[in-house]
């Protein structure tokens, strides 16, 4: 065992992170942007870099414009690449996600169309999958498309869509039949979301943040060369997306409080019994976010090592997320509480316990994007453990004959 | 980056796992626990010296297979998951103890005996009470010898030589102490594990030689420590593996009860905890195999994930069985007996954790 680079990849990560130290310089110290539009500028002047230096779509196939690379490579980059002050987030769905589905997909006029322009930064791409009644259940999704001619007429509502209203496109998975079964009567589309029938509203979040959206899509006309996929193959369409998504979520949050962070808020509390970090509930809670962020890391380094020699990962890493996303919670709380008033009151902005109160509030929401603690214990137990899975209504029920039980 | 055991290792685990599946396993625990006669399977413990498995750490100058901490590791897991009725755990932690701690003389004296399978050890820090693995003992050198009481110590019945924490000035220190003689007294204490069976060693001016003192001794923990983390996880496994089979088998309400989410959902927790363990565990081999200076940290977390695991395991494992698995004849009891006997024998998870943020405390402090 080592932890070591190997040789190759110590080559590597020395070109990258040189090329990344030249070109991120003057990000260093910025402000958080003033407007939306300082962040897209921030944000695209970054990915534009990226694709000059060949940076852009690293494990992507060279005749998608891709590096056509190994996934080392891309890792070290992205390891590298968080080390730094480079403005990134903005482009992880539509790149990570969105672009990867077109280009398995759809036609090649499709690809010569919207592939290069994505990976340069130019146009930003959202994912608009899920609903209001369909969440977790995805492929309940009601969104109407109806073929007219050459066309198709989108009318529904999407939800959660996160940066809706920055972006130029999106893909869209809609019903195309009702009367087939709930898995066979979906399509998915490339959706223009600048057309006048589409309308962003942002939400705000019990945060008081806003990073998502509700999407309402009113007699929105897209071409049926922007099909992605065949006619009712919309639910293998997003799956590729879905499939993509579990490789780019699962990390976490750039800030993410652990258990430093829950030992330097105990040192500085005083108690009648000396300093919190002394006491023995304190300890046990931060050796449990040692537990649980280390081995988390530690599992990931197991991932990555598989990659790594050019093997198969396991299915250790389906554990990231909900391990992640619970103990952020966990600690925030656990944080606030032994800070008893100050972790009550609104903390100055920048302060630790401040971060900790976001994070707190962060953390309700992370236990559900991408797959809620629910559903993700269903894939463990169902995918890795092989139990059966819950009882649902016959496959070939059509979608519209669906009853709730 | 390697973060994996070598492809030799893995051999001799799935050597050993194929002779554990074949003689070990819940049938053979319970020969042993419903026959008060014997304390081991000799017939398997036989096997077990000729697969190897009692030389593998003692080096090659002292007729073992010198091979290093990976392989340990991943036999200790085969021992956990088989629950196998025989001293290798004690004598495995007996020949750490030994190259941690031991001086040449005493190597070269147990080391070849132990590796031929003449010689069982055993390893033992508790006295009974409510000490931690660091606490000051009782157990005290005079001129006279080696005095005190030391329980519950594992294998004690079956072993001929044993390695002691006795007072010293900076600390408890390890002595090494042969049982034939007068001035040792060796009784079977029942415990809550009924297979494994442990022993009450007293010693009365017991002639014994000093080993290594605290810091050869807090080595020798945190190397046993990640040993132990292996073995928790494989006994785990095991549990994990019996609770995911009858959930897929067991009907209520006319469906499989692994349909039922509240089911389901433990055993994805099961696995959840198992790979966090595993992750630390990992960690832990590798700082063995190379004497990382993140050993003691690796090995405290690796130990505390593990515990927790196994906890979480043994006792889910029974309530998914329902009230069969409540009876004495289900194998759900040996599971919850053993993380009893596991987190007794090497100080609980609260001293574990205690150590952990201890150690992390210190690495903070000296980076700061």
């Amino acid at each position: 065992m080592d932890f070591n680079d190997s040789p190759e990849e110590a080559k590597i990560r020395e070109g990258v992170r040189a090329w990344i130290a030249e070109h991120t310089a003057e990000y260093e110290g910025l402000p958080a942007p003033a407007s939306n539009e300082e962040y897209v500028a921030r944000q695209r002047s970054w990915q534009k870099k990226k694709y000059d230096g060949g940076y852009a779509g690293i494990t992507w196939p060279k005749k998608f414009g891709g590096q056509g690379k190994g996934p080392m490579e891309s890792i070290i980059f992205s390891q590298e690449e968080g080390k730094s002050a480079a403005p990134t987030g903005l482009y992880a769905i539509g790149l990570g996600m969105c672009i990867p589905t077109v280009f398995t997909h759809g036609s090649q006029d499709v690809i010569d169309r919207f592939v290069p322009k994505a990976l340069d930064g130019d146009e930003i791409w959202c994912q608009l999958f899920s609903e209001p009644a369909a969440g977790s259940d995805l492929a309940g999704i009601r969104t109407k498309a109806e073929k007219d001619g050459d066309e198709w007429v989108i009318n529904g509502q999407k939800v959660w869509t996160t940066n809706a209203h920055l972006c130029d496109y999106g893909i869209i998975v809609t019903r195309t039949d009702p009367g087939a079964p709930k898995h066979k009567g979906l399509t998915m589309f490339i959706v223009d979301m600048r057309d006048p029938g589409v309308e962003c509203r942002p939400l705000k979040q019990m945060s008081g943040g806003s990073d998502f959206n509700e999407v309402f899509f009113d007699d929105v006309r897209v071409p049926d060369s922007w099909r992605l996929g065949a006619e009712g193959e919309g639910w293998k369409a997003a799956l590729t997306t879905l499939m993509n998504e579990r490789l780019a979520v699962g990390g976490k949050p750039r800030y993410s409080p652990d258990w430093s962070t829950l030992m330097a808020v105990a040192k500085e509390i005083e108690t009648a019994l000396g300093p919190a970090s002394e006491q023995a509930d304190v300890r046990d809670q931060i050796a449990q976010a040692y537990i649980n962020d280390q081995g988390v890391k530690l599992t990931q380094q197991r991932s990555l090592s598989a990659l790594s020699q050019g093997k198969t990962p396991g299915a250790e890493q389906s554990i990231s997320k909900v391990v992640v996303a619970k103990q952020m919670q966990d600690i925030s709380r656990f944080a606030l509480d032994i800070s008893e008033s100050a972790g009550f009151m609104a903390a100055a902005e920048g302060s630790e316990l401040a971060k900790l109160q976001g994070s707190y509030f962060g953390s309700a929401g992370l236990r559900i994007a991408g797959g809620t603690d629910e559903i993700l214990r269903n894939i463990i137990a169902e995918r890795v453990l092989g139990l059966p899975g819950d009882l649902r209504p016959p496959k070939d029920t059509p979608f519209n004959e669906i009853e709730a039980l | 980056m390697n973060f994996d055991f070598s492809d030799d290792a893995r051999e001799l685990q799935a050597q050993a796992r194929k002779f554990f599946d074949a003689e070990a396993g819940p049938d053979s625990a319970r020969r042993v626990m419903n026959d008060d006669d014997i304390a081991f399977d000799e017939g398997m413990w036989q096997g077990v010296v000729e697969l190897g498995l009692t030389a593998l750490r003692v080096p090659e100058e002292h007729g073992g297979l010198g091979l290093g901490a990976e392989e340990a590791c991943l036999i200790a897991e085969e021992v956990g998951r088989s629950l196998a009725p025989v001293p290798l755990m004690s004598t495995m932690l007996f020949t750490e103890a030994l190259l941690a701690a031991g001086t040449e003389a005493q190597k070269a004296a147990w080391l070849p005996r132990i590796a031929d399978g003449s010689v069982i050890g055993c390893v033992g820090w508790g006295e009974g009470g409510t000490q931690v693995p660091t606490s000051m003992p009782n157990a005290r050198m005079t001129k006279s010898g080696l005095t005190g009481m030391k329980a519950p110590i594992a294998d004690a019945t079956i072993a001929h030589v044993g390695i002691f924490t006795g007072a010293r000035t900076a600390g408890p220190g390890l002595f090494l102490v042969e049982f034939d003689q007068d001035a040792v007294q060796v009784e079977a204490v029942t415990t809550l594990d009924l297979v494994r069976q442990h022993g009450r060693v007293t010693l009365k001016d017991a002639r014994a030689e000093a080993m290594g003192g605290a810091d050869a001794y807090g080595d020798f923990l945190d190397k046993a420590a990640v040993l132990s983390a292996f073995e928790a996880i494989g006994t785990q496994d095991a549990a994990m593996v019996m609770a995911i089979d009858y959930a897929r088998d067991r009907v209520a309400f006319g469906q499989r009860i692994g349909r039922y989410q509240g089911v389901k959902h433990k055993a994805a927790d099961m696995y959840i905890k198992q790979q966090l363990a595993r992750a630390h565990a990992m960690h832990g081999a590798w700082a063995f195999e190379v004497d990382a200076p993140e050993l003691r940290q690796a090995a405290a977390a690796a130990r505390t994930a593990a515990l927790d695991a196994l906890a979480f395991t043994a006792e889910e494992n029974v309530q998914l069985h329902g009230g069969i698995g409540f009876t004495w004849e289900s194998n759900c009891q040996f599971y919850y007996r053993r993380s009893r006997a596991l987190s007794a024998a090497l100080g609980s998870r609260g001293f574990w954790s205690d150590r952990l943020v201890r150690t992390l405390e210190r690495r903070n402090a000296a980076a700061a």
